[in-house]
Order: C-alpha cells, then sequence, then structure tokens
C-alpha cells in the first residue's frame, strides 16, 4: 500500500482524576502515517505533549496485538473506531480521511468509572469473573486427555465463547451499559464443557448476581454489542446465558 | 418482559382476528355476534382479567427496566453509534410503549368503556359495530389510530424475536424462521388494524 500521511483535528476526553468533572480539549496530530495503529498516533501526540510540558493522554493498552482488551477508546461513537472485529491497537489510522475531526472519549457506564482521561476501571468485570468464571480440579496426576470425550460442535461453541477478551466494549456500545455479552461468554465457555458442569448451576446464578450488583444494566436484545465486539462474540451466547439463568433458577 | 410480550401477542391474534369480521361487509353482522359472544362468555370473561394482568405487568416491567438502565450510563456520549450498530426501534422500545400506553388509554375509553357500561347496566344490545363506524367518520381519529397501529407495527417487529432471545430461544437454523415470522406476524396484524378506522372512513363498509 502507498504510504502516505494525513493530518489530522481530535477533540479528546481529559479528566484529572476520578473526581474531576473533565472536558473536551482540541489537539492537532500532524503527519501521521496511515500505516500507524490509533494508539502509536497517540503516542506520536503524547510525545509532543510531554514536549511541550504538558501532561499527556492516559489510555490504556498493553499487547497492542488484539489479546489482552486493554485499548478501551470510543471513537467518533463506536467501541474501539470504525473497523468492526478490531480493537483500538489493531485499528489503522488509513481507516480516518486527511483532515478528519476524531472524537474519543472513554467508555462511558456507571460500572466503569473514569479513572483518568480515556482510562476506566474495569475491575468490575474480574468481580463477575471471580463469582464463578473457575471450574474445580482435583489434584493429582494430569487426567489423560482422551478420557474426556467433547463433541466438536460443543467444542467448538466453546471456544468461540472463550475468545472473548474482556475489553469492555459490549458494556461501551450498549445503550443501557449491559455487561450480558461479557457475562454470557464466560458462562458458555464453561457450560458447554464437561469441566464446566460441577458449578454449572451456581456459576450462572453467583455471575449473574455480581453483573447486577456492579451497577450493568439489563439486556434489551438491540444487538450493538455483537456488532462492536472485537472477537465477535455471538448474541447466542446470551440466550444460552437466559437458558442456563433458567434452568437454574428451577432446579436450585 | 418476553413472557408478557409473547402473551399480548398471542392476544392480538385473537383481537385482529375478531375485529377483522368487520370486512365481511354484512353491516356487521358476523361483527356483532363474536363481539356479542365474547363479551358474554365467561370464560373469555375470565380470560380477560389475565389479560388486563398481563398487559399491567408489562407496562410496571417496561416502566422499571427503562428506568434502570437509563440511570446506568450517567454521563453520557458526545458521539453515538446510532444506526450503525442497532436498529433505532430496538433502541426506542421505551418511547413506542409510552406512545402505546397513550395510545391504549384513548382507545379503552373510546370502545372498551362503553361496551362495559352496555354489558351491566341496561339489557338494550349493544350494537359496537355502529359505534366503530360513527368513531371512525372523524378524520383525526382515525389518524390517531393509524399512528398507534405504526407504533405497535415497530413495537412487535423488535419484541417478537427479542422475546425469544430473552427465553433462550436462539438457534442458527431458525434465527431466519424466528425474524420472518415476527416481521410477517407485525405487519398482517398492523396492517389488519390500520385498514379498519380506514376502511370505515373511506365508506367501504358499511
Ligand atoms: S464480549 Fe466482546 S466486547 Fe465484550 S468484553 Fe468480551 S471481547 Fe470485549
Ligand atoms: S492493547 Fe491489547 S488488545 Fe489492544
Amino acid at each position: 500500500m502507498e504510504h502516505t500521511t494525513i493530518n489530522l483535528n481530535l477533540k479528546v476526553w481529559r479528566q484529572k482524576n476520578a473526581e474531576d468533572k473533565g472536558q473536551f480539549e482540541n489537539y492537532k496530530a500532524e503527519n501521521i502515517s496511515t500505516e500507524m495503529s490509533f494508539l502509536e498516533m497517540f503516542d506520536v501526540l503524547n510525545e509532543k505533549l510531554i514536549n511541550e510540558g504538558q501532561d499527556p493522554v492516559a489510555f490504556d493498552h498493553d499487547c497492542r496485538e488484539g489479546i489482552c482488551g486493554m485499548c478501551s477508546m470510543h471513537i467518533n461513537g463506536r467501541a474501539h473506531g470504525p473497523w468492526s472485529g478490531t480493537t483500538t491497537c489493531q485499528l489503522h489510522m488509513r481507516a480516518f480521511k486527511d483532515g478528519e475531526t476524531i472524537t474519543v472519549e472513554p467508555w462511558r457506564a456507571k460500572a466503569f468509572p473514569v479513572l483518568k482521561d480515556l482510562t476506566v476501571d474495569r475491575s468490575a468485570f474480574d468481580r463477575i469473573q471471580q463469582a464463578g468464571g473457575y471450574v474445580s480440579v482435583n489434584t493429582g496426576n494430569a487426567q489423560d486427555g482422551n478420557a474426556l470425550p467433547i463433541d466438536k460442535k460443543n467444542a467448538d461453541a466453546s471456544f468461540d465463547a472463550a475468545m472473548c477478551i474482556g475489553c469492555g466494549a459490549c458494556v461501551a456500545a450498549c445503550k443501557n451499559s449491559s455487561a450480558m455479552l461479557f457475562t454470557s461468554a464466560k458462562v458458555s465457555q464453561y457450560a458447554l464443557l464437561p469441566q464446566g458442569q460441577p458449578e454449572r448451576t451456581t456459576r450462572v446464578m453467583n455471575m449473574v448476581a455480581q453483573m447486577d450488583k456492579e451497577g450493568f444494566g439489563a439486556c434489551t436484545n438491540t444487538g450493538a454489542c455483537e456488532a462492536e465486539c472485537p472477537k465477535e462474540i455471538s448474541i447466542s451466547n446470551i440466550a444460552r446465558l437466559n437458558r442456563e439463568y433458567l434452568n437454574a433458577q428451577l432446579s436450585l | 418482559m418476553a413472557f408478557t410480550g409473547i402473551f399480548l401477542i398471542l392476544f392480538l391474534i385473537v383481537h385482529s382476528v375478531a375485529n377483522s369480521c368487520i370486512f365481511l361487509n354484512d353491516s356487521g353482522e358476523t361483527y356483532n355476534a363474536v363481539a356479542h359472544f365474547l363479551s358474554h362468555n365467561w370464560i373469555v370473561r375470565f380470560l380477560e382479567i389475565g389479560l388486563f394482568v398481563g398487559l399491567f405487568a408489562h407496562i410496571i416491567q417496561g416502566i422499571m427496566l427503562t428506568l434502570a438502565n437509563n440511570s446506568k450510563r450517567p454521563i453520557k456520549y458526545a458521539v453515538n453509534a446510532g444506526n450503525a450498530t442497532s436498529k433505532w426501534y430496538s433502541r426506542s422500545m421505551g418511547i413506542l410503549g409510552s406512545l402505546l400506553l397513550l395510545f391504549l388509554v384513548i382507545h379503552l375509553k373510546d370502545f372498551f368503556i362503553g361496551t362495559k357500561i352496555a354489558l351491566y347496566s341496561g339489557d338494550a344490545p349493544h350494537n359496537l359495530f355502529e359505534e366503530m363506524k360513527e368513531e371512525f367518520s372523524n378524520p383525526i381519529v382515525v389518524g390517531v389510530y393509524v399512528l398507534g397501529v405504526v407504533a405497535l407495527c415497530w413495537h412487535l417487529i423488535h419484541g417478537f424475536s427479542s422475546a425469544f432471545q430473552t427465553i433462550g430461544i436462539n438457534n442458527p437454523k431458525y434465527n431466519p424462521l424466528i425474524k420472518t415470522a415476527g416481521i410477517v406476524y407485525s405487519l398482517i396484524v398492523c396492517i389488519a388494524f390500520a385498514m379498519m378506522p380506514i376502511a370505515f372512513y373511506l365508506g367501504w363498509i358499511s
């Protein structure tokens, strides 16, 4: 691809700390290579801010290869920007036009309070996971792999659910700030495997209870989560969660 | 929401089929007979209580759900995805539902209360067909009814498939069927309802 550079106007949410009210600031990002990632563009901006003695924009990132789920940014109204099935770190600047104004906001949800600028606290997800996202394993030697027959279809569906990287885009994209896609992926991943059976009913009850406690909204099936999920987790997992929950309620 | 919604979806089938008797164009003879049967049969009377309970539950659940969900994002986004990630009517169930509630109040005042008064106060046979004819000679009433039915249609198109998802029915084999059935159902029911005031107004039915 031909190498070009573009100039952009950025409108970025700045907020000193969790208590600060926060506001948008305008920045110019100049000579940005279209082959850069969105985060690299922010690196360039931050270099400039540091050189000018200003506070750089705080944002979360870690792997920068689309697997850790840290890079939460709401770009022009879209979680992780305009490309579907993509994290912010995998979003490239060729997605934007020269001279474009890009608005960058943090995830907005009561359960994800802003810590600073674009960084939000997503520990609510950790607590949902801790409430039931585990399996009990007996001590001793590992069992022979072939001793546990698993239907290929279930193994695939479980693996698809396990693709969730806990990025929070589903919550950010949902008009209700619902965490159903995340929670359903975590519940499905175990419900479909024999290893997940011992805690099957308590898992779904506990994880949903924790999800409600954290202040996430309820699902109204708009499907925005599925459209924005970088790992393309399907809302069929939410239906599975609803089934599991109904079954658990009836069986407890 | 889903269980009460499915219940109301089923009710609308009965309601639209019964009302469609006016299209037989027999001066409302069949229609009045059906209306008379429905209002004098004790099983139907009993089911009617269930209908109001279901309707009331659906409304209360809807209000509580909307209020709770709206409070989960205290600071809104400056830029929203809009229709890029979801359908407008799926995001507007609360507003569509509120419109329907307003419409329902008008609708019950128009037809339900009069019928009940006639049922319990006197023995003069109540001619619901004539009442409809009179109501729908007013273009404003016709307009309100058509708007109400349009809101109902969008509400149903999302509600139908959404109800299946909520009770856990989501299977790649049947999803297209559920979606299509939902759209076909919503269109048939709503076109039938919309045609009633229009047909009276235009004098197609006499
Ligand atoms: S379901 Fe998708 S959008 Fe939600 S946390 Fe997991 S990977 Fe992110
Ligand atoms: S930084 Fe790890 S997914 Fe983007």
